[in-house]
């Protein structure tokens, strides 16, 4: 038996270092003070064994090696036109740069999972900019903590223990005692519910609350109706008086305002906010991010292409727009004519119009686990478990890069060996 | 009745832990219901399951109830099944739209499609 300590989480953007994992010969037996998401993650589920192929979708799987399932992937992508690399959140930064290499290689597009998460954050981060901090100086310092269409309890459960609301720091040694916790959003959540004040918005009515927020700010209450998205005018003025009074005030959001109507104009106006407020004190702003490493895959495109996601390699060069080149974009559009889906579950994530699309097009699967995916593609390789099975670099939702070490040795090879061997194959295939 | 909501799906804590256990029925418990408030349940008939249709699909799932939503909002954890009904325009910015989705609910006998049937529809 092995007992390894402050292992790191590769489940959502919180990436906890504290969690032990207990091993015993290759398997792992135990894990504690992970969440239920992180401790069904590292404990593990039924397994893709070998690599599989088909070339009618409704028809059967075969068993193949990796080297015809290999070779069999670099001939969709090397035979497309358009190809589209989709997914990459839940694997490690070098995996990402092998990502990008295939795909700068086909001239396709590579896009992650903030397509569907905080991609319209990252466009309001161009047009504003991102007062920002680390997670740690939140915890040490916050005094008023703002959660705006998100959820914790449910989908960061370790986030206000660890950062935001319960954790004991330097300048917060009272944890939630000296802390004011508000929730904004369109129903009562579990987060709310450990709230001092819960501010409840209509659904798609978040723009015009925080501009309201603004100008009640700005001194000019006396434009602002007596509610407005369904919030009381007293309401605003108290979250703005709130905010003025706090030592260090932090705003975490989510997908309540990156999917509602207004996307990334949200965000946009959420930044304002944020940086008026500091003409008052100091106040800072974070998206709650996701899957582990899609913080990770931002930064490694965006170092390798100048752009962090939804990346159009057909012209020669790196080009992004979001809206013309996402995946969701491309898909509805019927537009991209095969795809390689890794480490993201397009088919159970994207609506149904895209999935009608996938279905359509020859699709190759990197991926560790059997899922919606898998049942629109015709190739499928299975793949070791990054952050568990394999070690490498990850970025926490605050932008920290943090290092993953291996639990146990893999039973599968890795991405990274995967990517390579295919990216290889292509240029073979093309005769370079 | 039919039930006129507006419609958002999101991340759930039993979603999560099961986002690598798809083909299990955990997964399916976990995701393949629609949340509106007593309420709303009630003038529906609290009946087992119902049809959520919008103009761009419509899914069969699990009706449950949380009192946490108003009136007029109901819930899909994120999925499959919520997908089966979302926009899928994605207003210029490449992010489909998820939430604010108006729908209408009614009671049905129907079942739930599994994972392998609800995707076997788009092929």
């Amino acid at each position: 038996m092995a007992v390894i300590t402050d292992a790191l989480c590769p489940f959502c953007g919180c990436v906890c270092d504290d969690i032990t994992v207990v091993t015993e010969g290759n398997k792992i037996t135990d894990v504690k003070h992970a969440c239920k998401l992180g401790a069904a993650k590292i404990m593990g589920h039924h397994r893709i064994k070998e690599p599989m192929v088909r070339d009618d979708k409704k028809g059967n799987f075969k068993e193949v090696s990796y080297d015809e399932a290999i070779d069999a992937a670099a001939k969709v992508l090397a035979g497309s036109k358009r190809p589209l690399l989709y997914g990459w959140a839940s694997a490690l930064c070098e995996v990402h740069k092998k990502g990008v290499l295939l795909a700068e290689e086909l001239g396709g597009i590579i896009d992650n999972t903030a397509s569907v998460c905080h991609g319209p954050s990252t466009l309001a981060v161009h047009e504003k900019g991102l007062p920002t901090s680390t997670l740690g100086q939140i915890k040490n310092r916050a005094d008023v903590v703002v959660f705006w269409g998100c959820n914790p309890v449910q989908a960061h459960p370790r986030h206000m223990g660890r950062y935001s609301v319960f954790a004991r720091g330097f300048f917060s040694d009272k944890g939630r005692k000296g802390r004011k916790i508000v929730v904004v959003d369109v129903r009562k959540t579990d987060t709310a519910n450990i709230a001092d004040e819960y501010i409840e918005v209509q659904q798609g009515k978040d723009y015009l609350v925080i501009s309201a927020l603004r100008a009640i700010l700005a001194g000019q209450a006396d434009v602002v109706p007596a509610a407005v998205g369904g919030v009381p005018k007293e309401q605003l003025v108290k979250l703005v008086d709130t905010m003025k009074a706090a030592r260090f005030g932090a705003v975490f959001f989510g997908m309540g305002l990156t999917q509602s109507q207004g996307r990334y104009k949200n965000i946009d106006n959420a930044i304002s906010l944020t940086t008026e407020l500091n003409s008052f004190t100091k106040v800072v702003i974070m998206p709650m991010r996701g899957h582990y490493n899609v913080t990770g895959f931002g930064q490694v495109c965006a170092w390798e292409t100048g752009f962090a996601s939804a990346v159009d390699f057909s012209r020669g060069a790196p080009y992004y727009n979001p809206g013309e080149t996402a995946a969701n974009d491309l898909l509805y559009r019927r537009e991209v004519d095969a795809a390689l889906i890794i480490a993201g579950d397009a088919a159970a994530h994207f609506p149904a119009n895209s999935v009608r699309h996938l279905a359509k097009i020859p699709v190759v699967q990197i991926d560790p686990y059997w899922n919606p995916t898998t049942e629109v593609a015709n190739v499928v390789i299975p793949t070791a478990i990054c952050g568990i099975e394999v070690e490498g670099t990850a970025y926490r939702m605050d932008g920290v890069s943090l290092r993953y070490r291996k639990m146990v040795e893999p039973t599968h090879p890795t991405d990274i060996e995967i990517l390579e061997k295919i990216t290889e194959r292509v240029r073979e295939i093309r005769g370079e | 009745m039919t039930l006129k909501v507006t419609l958002i799906t999101g991340r759930t804590i039993n979603q999560g832990a099961n986002l690598e256990n798809k083909t299990s029925s955990d997964y399916m418990d976990a995701t393949a219901y629609c949340e509106v408030n007593s309420k709303a349940a009630g003038l529906l008939g609290k009946p087992g399951n119902v049809r959520v249709r919008t103009e761009y699909g419509d899914v069969i799932v699990k009706l449950k109830e949380n009192n946490g939503n108003p009136d007029d909002i109901a819930f899909i954890p994120m999925g499959p099944w919520a997908n089966a009904v979302v926009d899928p325009d994605t207003k210029g910015c490449g992010m489909p739209g998820f939430k604010g989705i108006p729908a209408e609910i009614e009671a049905t006998d129907d079942r739930i499609l599994l994972m392998k049937e609800l995707i076997a529809r788009y092929k």
